[in-house]
This record gives C-alpha cells, sequence and structure tokens, in this order.
C-alpha cells in the first residue's frame, strides 16, 4: 500500500504528515509505504497510491493537480493529531 | 538528534505584529540574524503562504513558515517567534497562530528528518502553550529539546553582544 503526504513546496508540512502519518498505521497495525511530495510532483508521486494526504487548505489543489485518480483524497486538520490521521486512515483502508 | 541550534538571536519572545505579513518576518529577521540565511529568506518564506495560503499554519496556534531551499540559505536554521497579540493567518481551524517557526533547510533529504523531530516535539498536545508562555530562550529550548550553539564558539564566553 502506498499513501503519499502533499504540502505546497514538498519539505515541510508533509515531512510532519508523513511521520504521524506512519505513527497513526503503526497504532492501527497497518503498514504502508509513506512518502512526502510537492503539489507539483504529486501526479507522478501518486500515481500507484491508494491514499493522498494532505490538509484541507490545500487539497482544492491536490485535486486539480491529480486530475483523475483512483487514489482518495484524506484531508487532516491538524497535522499533530495522530488520532485525526488514524480515524481517517482507518475509514478509508479499513 | 537532526535539529539546527536555536541560539538566542534565532528566538523573538512576545514580538509586536500587525499581521501574519509581519510575524512571518519576524521569523526571517531571526534566521537572518542568527546566521542561517540571507535577508531575502523571509519574503519567500511569505510567497509559499501567498501562493498555497495558510496551510502551514499545521496545528491550533502553531506557524510552521519555510520555503525551499535556495542560495539564501547558508545552513540549516531554526527561528522562533512567539507573539503578544495572537494574529490570523486565514486558517479555518487553527487560528489564531501564537508561535511561528521560522525553518531553512540547504537540502530537501535533511529537512525530512529535521521535520520528522520537530513532530516529535509537538505531538505533545501543550508544547505550543508552552512556547506562547515561554519567558526566556532557555525554556523555548527545553520544549523543543534543541541546544542553543551549533556553531564552533568563537564567543564562547558569552559575552553580551
Amino acid at each position: 500500500m502506498r499513501i503519499v503526504a502533499v504540502c505546497g513546496v514538498g519539505v515541510g508540512t508533509s515531512a510532519i504528515l508523513k511521520g504521524n502519518a506512519e505513527r497513526a498505521l503503526d497504532r492501527l497495525g497497518l503498514t504502508a509505504d509513506v512518502t512526502a511530495s510537492d503539489l507539483a510532483g504529486v501526479r507522478e508521486a501518486a500515481a500507484d497510491a491508494q491514499v493522498v494526504l494532505t490538509s484541507t487548505e490545500l487539497a482544492d489543489r491536490v485535486r486539480e493537480a491529480l486530475g483523475r485518480t483512483w487514489a482518495e483524497i484524506i484531508e487532516v486538520e491538524n497535522y499533530f493529531d495522530v488520532e485525526e490521521i488514524g480515524r481517517k486512515l482507518d475509514a478509508s483502508l479499513g | 538528534m537532526t535539529l539546527p541550534p536555536l541560539p538566542d538571536d534565532a528566538i523573538v519572545l512576545r514580538a509586536e505584529v500587525a499581521d501574519w505579513r509581519d510575524a512571518v518576518r519576524a521569523a526571517g529577521h531571526a534566521l537572518a540574524r542568527s546566521g542561517a540565511t540571507m535577508p531575502g529568506y523571509a519574503d519567500r518564506m511569505i510567497d509559499v503562504l501567498e501562493e498555497f495560503g495558510a496551510y502551514i499554519v499545521i496545528a491550533p496556534g502553531l506557524a510552521l513558515a519555510h520555503a525551499r531551499p535556495g542560495p539564501d540559505v547558508r545552513r540549516s536554521g531554526l527561528s522562533v517567534v512567539t507573539l503578544a497579540e495572537p494574529v490570523a493567518f486565514g486558517h479555518p481551524h487553527n487560528d489564531p497562530v501564537r508561535v511561528v517557526l521560522g525553518l531553512a533547510v540547504s537540502s530537501a533529504e535533511e529537512h525530512v528528518a529535521s521535520v520528522a523531530d520537530l513532530a516529535n516535539v509537538f505531538n505533545e498536545r501543550d508544547a505550543t502553550d508552552r512556547i506562547a508562555d515561554a519567558a526566556t530562550p532557555a525554556e523555548v529550548r527545553r520544549v523543543l529539546r534543541v541546544a542553543g550553539e551549533g556553531r564552533p564558539a568563537t564567543d564562547a564566553a558569552g559575552a553580551p553582544s
């Protein structure tokens, strides 16, 4: 399973999202390959991904950048809320 | 520990700012003052917000200002600005902002590791409040679990400057 965490420039907030998504998956007993990407590279990065994680703020831009996709886009409000991330990942993957 | 050091120069406590631009600029000034970046990096951090919106407000009260690596980054650096009065960044859930972190990195690979360390700190729910309420730079460093000096100590005597 592949998950892509996306932010605007791909070096800051997406890294936090990646780290906390891995924590959340761990708690759920799931394993996945989580990578960080910027908006410009998300189409390529998410080509074989099941889930794209991003902030509510960026979700529309991410949808636009992805175009038609199989991946589900999950919007995260608080990047440090591992429970929120876990709940949303569980709903999507479970 | 992969987070860059956080010298006193890189910390501004209870800054008076008019708006989010001022707040990000203060974080940029602090990065430049500590020697991590050139002054122009502040404008690039503002550009990120203007281009992508307030998504850098990653948790209630906390903004992570940053830009891509570039020639205006001398070395990786971190700065912290706490605000005397919280300001709105335009985030639907996490406004108003009380603490602005400024982050500069010289390469993307390095950045991911640094930021993962920040995630460890802020997974503690009260970390932002503890930084916002800090009265001294040492308290800020304690919450972030970072060192004060990273450079070889040319002014190791700690003489006031």
